[in-house]
């Protein structure tokens, strides 16, 4: 029987190195299209803000595992031959950005519409009024809650494991079954898990707290 | 308050035939409700114009589709010679010569005094920062609250806010103000820098259509005052003749109740 030593430390590791990266990429992609999909949600145009609102059900009403074969699958279904972290980067984005798109949709829609009318009376133009006016603030204001959905996200790229991509979660899996140990190989996963999404949490949490400090 | 002689007419003369805005048969409808009834109006350049009435008779809606924060239903408004569509490049060119305040303020809270003024000028005008400021501090230093410049709008009490929101809207130099309530969100003790402030405006020959209750400030500036109910201007009339001898029993009804709250 093998024991927890150096070579298995680094294999989780090696795993913690894709979690964080599909963490990142998937955060990145998510928030950039998640940004187009509340800009779309608040659109003046019925059906754009139709597609989006669809668009975030759709991914929202599912099971991420279910996104994530389904993806998986049926890229390789249409003989995209992708590397397995592409098309589990391309789930997570797909899944990231229908909840930043939501989060965000929601700060914007509880600003004032004062601001939004002030700016129309100053004739400042859609661009200037979102990226000056709507955007800095319903940013802010979002900061706990998309905190709060990177931690969620962090934990959540365990499921990736499923489609055969070796991440935290199954790099454990793998010594476990190496050594044997499972409390063991489990217990040091999930303080990996913990030493990242706590202090996140923490973060989130303080923002929180100034933040409606700062309202009151 | 305010005395209520009229202000130097000569230094503030109307120029009669130079009509600013004109309103023709406006009809404005939310869903099923008739909100402003075929109401039409010509302002004047120089001109400055009371709109009262009580709540809910249509004076918000009235001043809003002036600068197209409510869309009209039919009827046409020409502002400054150049007629509404119902296209962006239009309602854009219009809002550029009517300046706005509104009755809860809406600076922007995360931009700075100065910012908030100067903001408009470099994305809408062009300008560079540093001519955009220029601009900014002269029309804060007009509304004497240019030591605020570099505070954030919370850090202002609402007086000093709603001067910075007139400020805000003078930086580009526009034609018309418009003023919906200006101060009934206002501690009373802050009315008065925000009304004297408003007549320095009409000093200065400001063309105004103000919503306000104020009759120290309509009898001293206004060279007309609307009285609205129900979505119609039920009675138009010079201040003096319109606070002393209402002709509608509306708007004696509504001139009572003012008075009683006074
Ligand atoms: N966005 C809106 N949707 C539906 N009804 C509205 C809207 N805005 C105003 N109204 C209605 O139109 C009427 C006139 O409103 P408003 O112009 O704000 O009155 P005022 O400014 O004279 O108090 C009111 O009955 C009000 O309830
Ligand atoms: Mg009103």
């Amino acid at each position: 029987m093998n024991a927890f030593g150096l070579p298995e430390i680094l294999f989780l590791l090696q795993g913690l190195k894709w979690t964080v990266l599909l963490t990142i990429i998937s955060f990145i992609g998510g928030g950039v299209i998640g940004l187009l999909i509340a800009l779309a949600r608040v659109s003046t145009s019925p059906v754009i803000q139709r597609l989006a609102a669809a668009y975030i059900a759709l991914f929202q009403g599912t099971p991420l595992l279910m996104q994530l074969f389904i993806i998986y699958y049926g890229l390789a279904l249409l003989q995209i031959n992708v590397d397995a972290w592409i098309a589990v980067s391309f789930a997570y984005t797909a899944h990231a950005s229908a909840f930043l798109g939501d989060i965000w949709r929601g700060t914007i829609q509880s600003l004032p519409r004062g601001q939004t009318e002030a700016a129309n009376a100053l004739s400042l133009g859609y661009v200037s009024r979102m990226r000056d006016i709507i955007l800095p603030q319903a940013l802010k204001i979002s900061l706990p809650a998309t905190i709060g959905f990177a931690v969620q996200l962090t934990k959540g790229t365990s499921l990736a494991a499923i489609v055969g991509f070796i991440e935290l979660a199954r790099a454990g899996q793998i010594v476990s079954n190496l050594i044997f140990q499972p409390l063991l190989v489990f217990g040091i996963v999930g303080l990996i898990y913990f030493a990242i999404c706590w202090p996140m949490s923490i973060w989130g949490t303080r923002m929180e707290r100034r933040m409606s400090r700062n309202h009151a | 308050m305010q005395n209520t002689s009229p202000l130097n007419t000569a230094s503030m003369s109307v120029s009669e035939n130079e009509t600013l805005i004109e309103l023709k048969n406006i009809n404005k409808w939310f869903g099923g409700f008739h909100a402003l009834k075929d109401i039409s109006l010509t302002v004047n350049k120089g001109e400055r114009i009371v709109l009262c009435g009580p709540s809910g008779s249509g004076k918000s809606t009235l001043i809003r589709c002036i600068n197209h924060l409510e869309a009209i239903k039919d009827g046409t408004i020409t502002v400054a010679g150049k007629e509404m569509a119902n296209d962006a490049k239009s309602i854009d060119s219009i809002r550029r010569e009517v300046g706005m305040v509104f009755q809860s303020f809406n600076l922007f809270p995360h931009l700075k005094i100065i910012d908030n003024c100067s903001l408009a000028l470099r994305r809408v005008k062009g300008m560079q920062r540093d001519e955009a400021e220029v601009i900014a501090r002269k029309y804060l230093d007009r509304v004497h609250i240019l030591e605020q410049a570099d505070k954030y709008p919370a850090q202002l009490s609402g007086g000093q806010q709603q001067r910075v929101a007139i400020a805000r809207a003078l930086c580009m130099e526009p034609k018309v103000m418009l003023f919906d309530e200006p101060t009934s969100a206002l501690d009373p003790e802050m009315v008065k820098e925000v009304l004297d402030t408003m007549i320095g405006l009409a000093q200065d020959g400001m063309t105004m259509i103000c919503v306000t209750h104020e009759m120290g400030f309509a009898r001293k500036v206004a060279n007309r005052v609307l009285f609205m109910a129900d979505g119609q201007v039920l009675e138009e009339a010079a201040p003096d003749e319109f606070f002393s001898a209402p002709k509608h029993e509306r708007a004696k009804a509504f001139l009572g109740e003012i008075l009683a709250h006074n």
